[in-house]
């Protein structure tokens, strides 16, 4: 049964579905020439599904039967995947235009991809969960492959598409023996089942659920297609993958765990503390010899996931604060880099991906490399970067919850990954200018950039309202 | 000035000169750069001027508390210990601009933003009162001085400048994990109530470890030192300065300020490695020190030599010992400071370091030469300078703990001797080989008023240490009393024997009347 009190539950959603929906019909009759009209208005519908969030959490946390939940999770991790993905549309016109490729879908196909994670992020059901993770990766396979006549982007698309596939397939499997063994699809019902025991079969399940899952958060060892689409899709797209999809994926797996698999939780602690050290390790080792930024970034995500899932390793309501707030400090570090990496473009204006590109980027682009600079260095965690009290959260929280050989090995690996930021560093400041880039960048680009570099930098000051937020959003899962 | 936030003023100041040298030319810059280091002085010197020394007042003077960062707060607050730490800091930091004044020519607005963070850096490591706060403020000394180095530095300055970054970081990191374990333990984040807290000992030693490893790496202690060679030799001349000067007492700071009065117990059971890395650390750099050809390597192992008595010093128990650990930091951050600034003279005329293109200075540098024998001589530890007072009483602190170890790095002042004279003798006497080295203009007004000022200190902290030590001594005192129960037992008890009454005789039984002397004789 259908009422009311449901329908205002997923107002976010509604404003989305129906907002995409008008766009696409602008879209198809007005042609490419509306793609600068449609890429305004999609940020419009983002923000009023934004705002839609409070409708949505006034008439939670259950809706249509507790297969969709609105509680101050669920809106917190909207909030953030909104956010990137206004930014990952404001970003992109300026790319596009350069090859001639600016069209409309692009702000359209997010906007359906922002559907779909939210759905991720409010599902109450393994059903739920599936549908929306598809609807967001049907999405993000064409985006993928969005610059149809590069070799490169087709490439990224195909491979997403056909990993991604298969591990919605295990996802799926996964699912299939969990209702199998406990007999029901929500998240509930599955906790109930797994409390009187986890048989063998469940257990399986759950191997499965979580295999899926990594993939789609990329981390070891089901992290391989990461670096290769990252660098092939176009990098306002990469931006998006970034950010909104792993918000969208971290959440959806602390939820799967903490709500469905909670009775299990000893069997998948040690799952997720295998997973987190070894994206922590294998990201940062294998960044170390890469020439290409957007590269480097993948591998800097899939370290960045590690560390993020210390946090949910712990399985404590701390813990799931700290996984939260550091997606929120991860998304804006993400943002802001890539808004640095979209300005990567020689005196032509063509874009340029090689890391040695940015040689002396100081002496030419002061405010550039400046920004780059505190993007890497908080990336690497080092105070008084807000990058660093991302980190400081999620071991606090290892330390807190008894995992202190864990946070010691964690932390110890964060030296590693420390170097290839610094590398990046030493190229922009310390290194001889080669060719110069163009000579300033788009004001987008640049308000978007001050804005995440300012956060990064004051951060600190937002600590107790963040600190507030995310202990709501992990109080509603437990 | 009771309830002025002058802590917060003294990082303020220069931050804002930071901000501002990142927007104007380079001329503007250097002069924003010196007037912020100059108010920084007087505010400095004011801070110092209103401490209450008396011992009598409260421990820590001119707290501030802003619960601002959710789970941690701005808690600023100085003792005797800090106060004498920040105000070398605010001298040397004035005398650092003036040093790269003409040195540096690129990019003169980032380096002197990057030189004034790093002054906010270092006053908040020793003014902060909050675990955290000290651990982001130890940290981000890491940014500033990579640049300085990578960006500014000699030929090998980027193999330098990871080195020294890495090398750091990976020290430091645990330090946090076990700052957030005593959170957890001790329920708060202010360093007075966790100086008080009594940690379980068996988890102490991890603690102890872990805190170690950070400063070891940044005092540096043998074998953790190799970074500092590297980062001297490549730095310019200030961040040689200041890294000498400031940076590395960050490790002494900590010893003094976590490790002790927080993990007693683990102190003590751990205080044999501690000697006996020093021990190799005196003789051994001090052997090394002797062979090198290049002037600012050897100055570089010369201060992990003097390090490694300050480490004794520390971990002597005694008020002696820390007293004098901390006459020789402040000590070696001005003579080693000095000497720095020294080869910086000639190396901005000829610019190398080699030691062997030089000779003969003395005859055409006279002033020169006076001032660098000057800073020779308090740098071997000649009574009247500076280090005398430091090295004396670190060493009979440490002759009360331990006879060997106090045999063994005294002979690091018999090493000094012969490192230093040895390399002032191939500098400034001799015959004048080399015609570009004898045609040198001698010191300019400007390079003398850096290091007169140094050089009138040195003498002062040498005639008159009082001045320096008054403000510690409740602190160190008070430090005293809460490691003595832990203590190790000296070796080297001089026991008072009661008077014998006559047709007795008693052997060894003696009481002792001394505190901490209360362990057995061996």
């Amino acid at each position: 049964m259908i009422d009311s009190t449901s329908l205002l539950a997923v107002m976010p959603e509604l404003v989305l579905t129906v907002g995409g929906l008008i766009l696409l019909m602008i879209a198809a009759f007005g042609g490419d020439g509306t793609a600068r009209l449609v890429n305004s208005l999609s940020v419009v519908t983002l923000i009023g599904a934004g705002f839609a969030l409070l409708c949505s959490l006034a008439h939670g946390p259950d809706a249509f039967d507790g297969l969709y939940r609105a509680d101050a999770f669920s809106v917190y991790a909207k909030a953030l995947i909104y956010g990137a993905a206004a930014s990952a549309i404001l970003l992109a016109p300026r790319f596009f235009s350069t090859d001639g490729m600016l069209r409309p879908e692009y702000p359209i196909l997010i906007v359906f991809a922002a559907v779909g994670m939210g759905m991720m992020v409010s599902a109450g059901d393994m059903l739920t969960l599936y549908v929306g993770l598809e609807m967001n990766s049907l999405a993000s396979y064409v985006l993928a492959s969005f610059m149809r006549q590069d070799g490169r982007s087709s490439e990224a698309g195909l491979k997403y598409f056909v990993l991604g596939s298969l591990a919605s397939g295990i996802l799926l499997y996964g699912i299939s023996l969990l209702y199998g063994f406990t007999g029901s699809t929500t998240f509930d019902g599955i906790a109930v089942a797994l409390d009187g025991g986890v048989s063998k079969g469940a257990l399986f399940g759950l191997v499965f659920v979580l295999a899926g899952l990594a993939f789609k958060i990329s981390a070891v060892p089901f992290h391989m297609w990461t670096p290769d689409v990252y660098e092939g899709a176009p990098t306002p797209v990469t931006t998006f993958f970034a950010s909104a999809p792993k918000v969208a994926a971290i959440a959806l797996t602390v939820r799967v765990a903490i709500e469905a698999l909670s009775p299990a939780g000893l069997d998948w602690q040690q799952i997720v503390i295998f997973v987190a050290l070894t994206s922590i390790i294998f990201g940062a080792v294998a960044a170390i010899g890469q020439s290409n930024i957007k590269r480097l970034m993948a591998y800097s995500s899939i370290n960045n996931v590690g560390f993020a899932l210390i946090g949910l390793a712990c399985g404590t309501p701390a813990g799931v604060a700290a996984t939260m707030s550091y997606m929120a400090i991860y998304v804006i570090m993400t943002i802001g880099a890539f808004a640095c990496i979209l300005q990567m473009r020689d005196a032509d204006g063509k874009p340029v991906e090689t890391i040695a590109s940015l040689a002396g980027l100081s002496q030419s682009r002061k405010g550039l490399a400046a920004a780059f600079a505190i993007f890497m260095f908080s990336m690497a965690g080092i105070p008084p970067l807000f990058g660093f009290w991302a980190k400081f959260l999620v071991f606090d929280a290892a330390v807190a919850a008894g995992l202190t050989a864990l946070a010691a090995v964690g932390i110890a690996a964060s030296v590693i990954g420390a170097f290839y930021y610094l590398k990046i560093i030493k190229t922009i400041y310390f290194d001889e200018p080669t060719a110069a880039y163009e000579a300033k960048g788009g004001a987008v680009e640049n308000i978007i950039l001050t804005a995440c570099a300012a956060v990064i930098v004051l951060g600190y000051l937002l600590n107790p309202m963040l600190d507030q937020a995310s202990a709501a959003a992990a109080a509603s899962l437990f | 000035m009771d309830g002025f936030p002058i802590l917060s003023l003294m990082m303020a100041v220069p931050m804002a000169g930071a901000i501002a040298c990142l927007f104007v030319g380079a001329n503007n810059a250097r002069w924003i750069a010196l007037i912020a280091t100059l108010i920084d002085f007087v505010l400095g010197m004011a801070l110092w001027a209103n401490f209450d020394q008396s011992g009598s007042g409260a421990q820590w003077q001119f707290q501030e508390y802003v619960p601002i960062f959710g789970k941690f707060a701005w808690a600023l607050g100085i003792d005797g210990i800090a106060l004498m730490l920040i105000a070398l800091t605010v001298f040397l930091m004035p005398i650092c601009i003036g040093a790269s004044w003409r040195a540096i020519e690129k990019r003169v607005g980032e380096y002197m933003a990057a030189f004034l963070f790093m002054e906010v850096l270092m006053i908040g490591v020793f003014a902060a009162q909050d675990l955290y706060l000290f651990y982001i403020m130890f940290e981000a000394g890491l940014i500033p001085m990579y640049l300085i180095i990578g960006i500014w530095g000699g030929a090998d300055r980027i193999y330098a400048s990871y080195k020294f970054f890495l090398y750091t970081l990976l020290g430091s990191v645990l330090m946090l994990i076990a700052m957030m374990w005593m959170v957890h333990e001790a329920g708060t984040t202010e360093i007075p109530a966790l100086m008080a807290y009594n940690f379980d000992p068996a988890v102490q030693t991890w603690l102890f470890l872990a805190f170690f490893a950070s400063f070891a790496v940044k005092m540096p202690m043998w074998p953790v030192h190799t970074w500092l060679p590297d980062a001297h030799v490549q730095a310019p001349t200030a961040g040689s300065v200041i890294l000498a000067g400031v940076l590395l007492k960050m490790g002494g700071y900590g010893f003094i300020r976590f490790s002790l009065p927080m993990f007693p117990e683990a102190s003590a059971q751990l205080a044999p490695l501690v000697w006996g890395l020093s021990m190799v650390a005196v003789v051994y750099t001090s052997l090394v020190a002797l062979v090198q050809s290049d002037m600012k390597k050897l100055i570089a192992y010369s201060s992990v030599a003097h390090m490694a008595i300050v480490t004794v010093g520390l971990f002597a128990f005694n008020q002696a010992g820390i007293e004098g650990a901390m006459m020789v930091m402040l000590g070696h951050g001005l003579v080693a400071g000095a000497l720095f600034l020294c080869v910086g003279v000639i190396y901005d005329r000829l610019h190398t370091r080699e030691i062997a293109r030089y000779g003969g200075l003395s005859i055409n540098m006279p002033r020169y030469a006076l001032l660098f024998l000057f800073f020779t001589m308090a740098s071997v530890g000649l009574p009247g300078t500076s280090n005398f007072v430091g090295e004396f009483l670190a060493l009979m602190g440490i002759y009360q703990a331990s006879t060997w170890v106090a045999l063994v790095c005294t002979t690091g002042i018999i090493l000094g001797a012969a490192y230093m004279l040895y390399l002032y003798r191939r500098i400034c006497y001799g015959e004048q080989v080399n015609a570009d080295a004898a045609a040198l203009p001698d010191l300019s007004a400007r390079e003398l008023w850096l290091l007169a000022p140094i050089a009138a200190v040195v003498l002062w902290m040498g005639i008159y240490p009082e001045s320096f030590l008054a403000p510690m001594r409740p602190d160190i005192v008070a430090l005293e009393a809460r490691v003595a129960p832990a203590a190790p037992a000296g070796d080297a008890q001089i026991k008072l024997g009661a008077p014998k009454p006559a047709g007795e005789a008693h052997h060894g039984d003696a009481s002792a009347p001394s505190h901490s002397a209360s362990g057995e004789a061996h």
